[in-house]
């Protein structure tokens, strides 16, 4: 197999509101940083693709209009996921490993502001059983919040503290969009406050994969890809067990997270309690840090969050801030869908 | 700049879905005040019923009816409820494991308030008084004083009902607030003058009309704005025999590709004020504003001589 990296990260600053630019003009600043970063051109790149969602932008088709900032002419080899840009990402990597190309550019962006993102969201909900009752992410997550609890897995106040070190971990974020936990805040669905609950707002990211040496060419210390997988469970909600997340850990099994400690953790958990969640299946101890980036309760752009946390994880391997990182994305409802990354830098 | 454009866009959209065996049987039996599961090969009842068994993917037939009354599984209070959801009132949304069944199902539950909800509480369906074959057939769970029926197991059942439902419609309406950013925005101001502005690659120096704020062929910002026009050449195009619903134009129309003076983009365009049989490609055009409204209604023949192929061609 070849060694696959990720060499290069950026991404927008994250707010509530960017009506003043259109999804490509949100995008492009990003995609000319991130192939900044390795002195690359558009034209350069093997296999680019990206991720988003239609219903996002209320629009057919949205993603062809972001292509213009890729510069599509001549024709490139191109694909796009209408999902988070993690699952383009995972796309790529499979793009690189099979030998079709040496380098990729994945991007994915997400406008919340123009919509009611709860309402949204509804509409990937089992279309016969389900979506017409609109229940929205907040009320299912607390629906699993409240399982947690009954559990004995977590508690209110242990919650809090979830979101308390977030957003204070934010702080050294410039991206960031939430900082602080403004005042505890009131139930927004019981027992979710406001502050187990990620900012709903606007942002875009862009990674560039290589292949081995091309990757050392590239960056001084890639993030190598040393495992990547993901798994979904079964769509009904009452049929699964909410504790508990057996497609994150199977995720990470066959990713290889287990075989060796990691030192950081990158977890697209919107809510607290899926923190809680996912610090199980994934087996991680008090000794690993997670989301020092603040994660998704500091900034959490629908369909770019989850391709973050796998920058992020990158980044600090980069700046030699790690050496093991694993890095999680996820979608739908109640973690239904889940994707683990494990990545490595050089020992140094 | 100019302040940036915004206005409202409404999405709707009436899903039409067709039910399998058990999804029909399902809905059908809640119009008739009927709860069905199925039963899996490993002998549990999974409640709403499915067409293939979540854990081994074997395809499930085996219908039964469960109880009207369960027990909370988990639950959520919703102190503010949205527009669409089952009921206007605060209500927790819960999950019911009903009584013969093995899994459990999302609704809403109707109570005074969270305190008065907890896990492991005895609920029971109220039915919609019109039911149609929809999970909005019940209209909500509400607390079970204890008259109803308990521990009910499930029994075999046909499912079989007269006038089966066989499909659903799935009405969504979604609204939006739409900017176009600041190209766009820019582009839709200068149409208001009844100007029609560009914007050129500050690489591959092209002027791209309308401008979308990157070049395409370059993936760059595109800033310098150029005004371009009024005048075109029409580089290609179209005889429209159909006439679109609810368009007030008479066909057949002629429908172009109009390559505006000074642009390297040509836009569409309807053509007007000649016979659909006479348009012809280098055919020189202008603009026919609108009465009320900043944009070209259609183009019409200026009178200059066609312009040479090879000042198009590029375009076509």
């Amino acid at each position: 197999m070849r060694d696959v990296a990720i060499v290069a990260f950026a991404q927008s600053k994250h707010a509530r509101s960017t009506a003043e630019v259109s999804e490509v003009e949100l995008l492009m600043p990003v995609l000319h940083e991130a192939l900044d970063q390795v002195e690359l051109k558009a034209s350069d790149i093997g296999f680019t693709c990206s991720g988003s969602s239609d219903y996002l932008a209320g629009r057919a088709f949205s993603f062809t209009m972001a292509l213009d900032g890729v510069g599509a002419w001549p024709p490139i080899s191109e694909s796009h996921v209408e999902m988070d840009g993690a699952w383009a990402l995972y796309e790529a990597w499979v793009k690189i490993l099979t030998g079709e190309a040496d380098t990729a550019l994945v991007y994915s962006y997400g406008k919340s502001s123009p919509g009611d993102v709860r309402e949204v969201l509804t509409r990937q909900l089992d279309p016969y059983y389900v979506a017409p009752l609109w229940p929205d992410p907040v009320a299912l997550a607390a629906l699993q919040a409240r399982a947690l609890i009954d559990a004995g897995h977590t508690s209110e106040p242990e919650l809090a503290g979830v979101a308390a070190r977030s957003r204070a971990a934010a702080r050294d974020n410039p991206y960031a969009q939430l900082t602080s936990v403004r005042d505890g805040g009131e139930y927004v669905v019981q027992p979710l406050r406001r502050q187990d609950c990620p900012p709903v707002g606007d942002g875009a990211a862009a990674i560039v994969l290589a292949a081995g040496d091309t990757a050392r060419r590239l960056c001084a210390r890639p993030a190598w890809i040393r495992g990547l997988d993901h798994r979904i469970e079964a769509h009904s909600l009452g049929v699964r067990d909410l504790t508990d997340s057996p497609s994150t850990r199977l995720a990470a099994e066959r990713a290889g997270l287990f075989d060796a400690p990691v030192d950081t953790a990158e977890l697209h958990a919107p809510f607290t309690s899926q923190e809680v969640v996912l610090r199980r299946a994934l087996r991680l101890g008090d000794e690993v840090t997670v989301n020092p980036s603040g994660g998704p309760l500091a900034a959490n752009p629908m369909m770019a969050a989850g391709l973050i946390r796998l920058g992020e994880a990158a980044a600090r391997i980069h700046r030699g801030d790690s050496d093991r990182a694993v890095a999680h994305a996820t979608s739908g409802p109640c973690l239904q869908q889940n994707l683990v990354a494990v990545l490595e830098g050089d020992v140094k | 700049m100019t302040e940036v454009l915004s206005a409202p866009l409404v999405v709707e959209f009436p899903f039409t879905r067709s039910l399998g065996p058990v999804q029909s049987a399902f809905l059908t039996g809640l119009r008739e005040r009927t709860v069905l599961g199925v039963r899996t090969g490993d002998d549990r009842v999974l409640v709403p019923p499915v067409e293939y068994d979540p854990v081994t993917s074997a395809e499930l037939r085996e219908l039964v009816e469960v109880g009207a009354t369960g027990t909370v599984t988990t639950w959520a209070w919703n102190p503010d409820p949205g527009r669409n959801q089952p009921l206007s009132t605060p209500f927790a949304w819960v999950l019911v494991r009903l009584d013969g069944a093995d899994t459990a199902m999302l609704h809403a539950l109707d109570a005074a308030g969270p305190d008065a909800v907890s896990t492991g509480m005895r609920v029971r369906i109220r039915w919609a008084a019109e039911r149609i074959g929809a999970i909005t057939d019940i209209a909500c769970f509400e607390p079970d004083d204890g008259t109803g029926q308990r521990d009910r197991a499930a029994t075999a059942h046909t499912g079989e009902f007269t006038d089966p439902v066989t499909g659903i419609v799935a009405p969504a309406r979604l609204d939006y607030v739409y900017s176009p950013g600041r190209a766009q925005t820019r582009y839709l101001a200068a149409l208001a003058d009844r100007k029609m502005i560009g914007e050129r690659c500050p690489s591959c120096r092209k002027v791209y009309i309308p401008p979308r704020g990157a070049c395409p062929t370059c993936g760059v910002a595109t800033e310098e704005q150029v005004e371009v026009g009024p005048g075109g050449t029409i580089t290609t195009f179209c005889i429209v025999n159909i006439k679109a619903r609810g368009l007030d134009i008479e066909v057949p129309y002629v429908y172009a590709h109009i390559a505006l003076d000074g642009a390297d983009l040509a836009l569409h365009g309807r053509i007007g004020g000649l016979p659909y049989d006479q348009v012809r490609m280098g055919m020189r055009v202008e603009p026919v504003w609108s009465e009320d409204g900043g944009f070209p209604d259609h183009y019409r023949p200026t009178g200059e001589p066609d312009a040479d192929y090879d000042t198009y061609k590029e375009m076509v």
